[in-house]
């Protein structure tokens, strides 16, 4: 369930301004109420959008909160790729990547 | 009256909100074919525009995640997203909740759908607003088919849920404007974005254009998956498009751009008896 529960931070996230607000000062107290593993919630802390990636997290998910800490395109697909070369191939979900880690598709 | 208009565009986020980072001259050809269907939308006069969109975690998560779901509200809000990313400003869409209801009413005769009173916009609609009805002057009913979380909405499903939407519009005495939006191929927001398969693309528009239903609804979501990636399972709200309009399609446009991640589409249909 942990991987669903990192998900609905994230989705909780995105959508929510609130809880953005809140995030920026008492992150691990916004934590609190997700069913993480401490592997899932570290990396939400340290904002490691490739550890998130090769956790599972769906990437529509992902992509609007890579935004939301202000990462640019660019950065973003690098991130993710710097997970799988990091921490191996994405584990859950639907996301995972096909091509490989030289490989750039769009250019970026 | 009826449904006037039928059509099916791309959404990808990057259409916008990274038109910089394209070709000039492709992505202008690609935004002008988008504008030019806004322009035969708005000479079908429509007073409702009904958008079957495959939305992206704004509304719907898997704590309770609808097959079908139809806005039923005086006004929405989007983009959902940091309007600097997505390139569009954050702003009120019109809606029309009675007349929301009266299509509901219809749809749920053969078709269970849930309906939503609060819908924020997510890049799924606020792309296709941008360019259809960019001067958001027209009542917008958010419509979504459940592309994301599996188990996904059947294909047969979302057929037999474009037919319900084609006999609720037919119900009613407005006029209303039907789109479609969403990818074909692609394998959006992971370090695959920007791979597309185009001949897996063309294919499905020949079907689409055709009104196949038999080769529309002949794909499985594994085929899918391998073929066409993620992204490909949106092809739910082209199909629900063509079984309502029951017509032949026009593709306008279609070139992959892989910077926006999709074979970027603009297509018509007309409606069929």
């Amino acid at each position: 369930m942990s991987l669903y529960q990192m998900q609905k931070f994230l989705f909780d996230i995105n959508r929510d301004p609130a809880v953005q607000q809140r995030f920026l000062v008492e992150r691990t107290q916004v934590l609190s109420v997700y069913d993480l593993t401490l592997e899932e919630r570290d990396a939400i802390i340290a904002g490691d959008i490739g550890l998130l990636y090769v956790l599972g997290a769906n990437g529509q998910l992902l992509m609007h909160y890579a935004a939301l800490l202000g990462m640019e395109w660019s950065a973003y697909i690098a991130a993710m790729r710097e997970g799988v070369r990091k921490y191996g191939p994405v584990r859950a979900g639907l996301y995972s990547m096909t091509t490989g880690l030289e490989e750039k598709v769009a250019d970026v | 009256m009826s449904l006037v208009f039928a059509g099916i565009v791309s959404h990808a986020p990057g259409i916008t909100g990274r038109a910089q980072m394209g070709d000039a001259g492709i992505v202008q050809e690609f935004h002008s074919a988008f504008r030019s269907l806004g322009e035969r939308l708005a000479e079908s006069r429509p007073d409702a525009l009904v958008v079957v969109s495959a939305e992206h975690f704004a509304n719907f998560f898997m704590n309770n995640m609808p097959a079908f779901a139809v806005g039923m509200a005086d006004h929405y809000e989007g983009p959902i997203e940091d309007p600097a990313w997505l390139g569009i400003a954050r702003t009120k869409v019109p809606g029309d909740a009675k007349l929301s209801l009266r299509l509901i009413r219809e749809i749920m005769q053969t078709v269970d759908v849930a309906y939503a009173e609060e819908w924020k916009f997510d890049h799924g609609i606020m792309v296709p607003l941008h360019f259809l009805t960019p001067r958001y002057d027209v009542p917008v009913i958010p419509v979504n088919i459940n592309c994301q979380g599996p188990p996904l909405t059947p294909l047969h499903r979302a057929w037999a849920f474009g037919e319900a939407i084609r006999r609720a519009a037919d119900s009613l005495p407005q006029r209303i404007a039907l789109v479609g939006a969403g990818g074909i191929s692609h394998w959006p927001a992971t370090p695959d974005s920007g791979r597309i398969n185009e001949a897996w693309d063309r294919e499905f528009l020949a079907s689409w254009a055709a009104n196949d239903k038999a080769a529309m609804l002949s794909y499985t979501d594994e085929a899918t998956y391998r073929d066409a990636g993620q992204g490909g399972f949106e092809i739910r709200a082209f199909i629900a498009v063509a079984a309502a309009a029951r017509g032949r399609g026009t593709v306008q446009h279609y070139r992959p751009i892989p910077i926006f991640a999709v074979g970027c589409t603009v297509a018509a249909m007309n409606i069929g008896e």
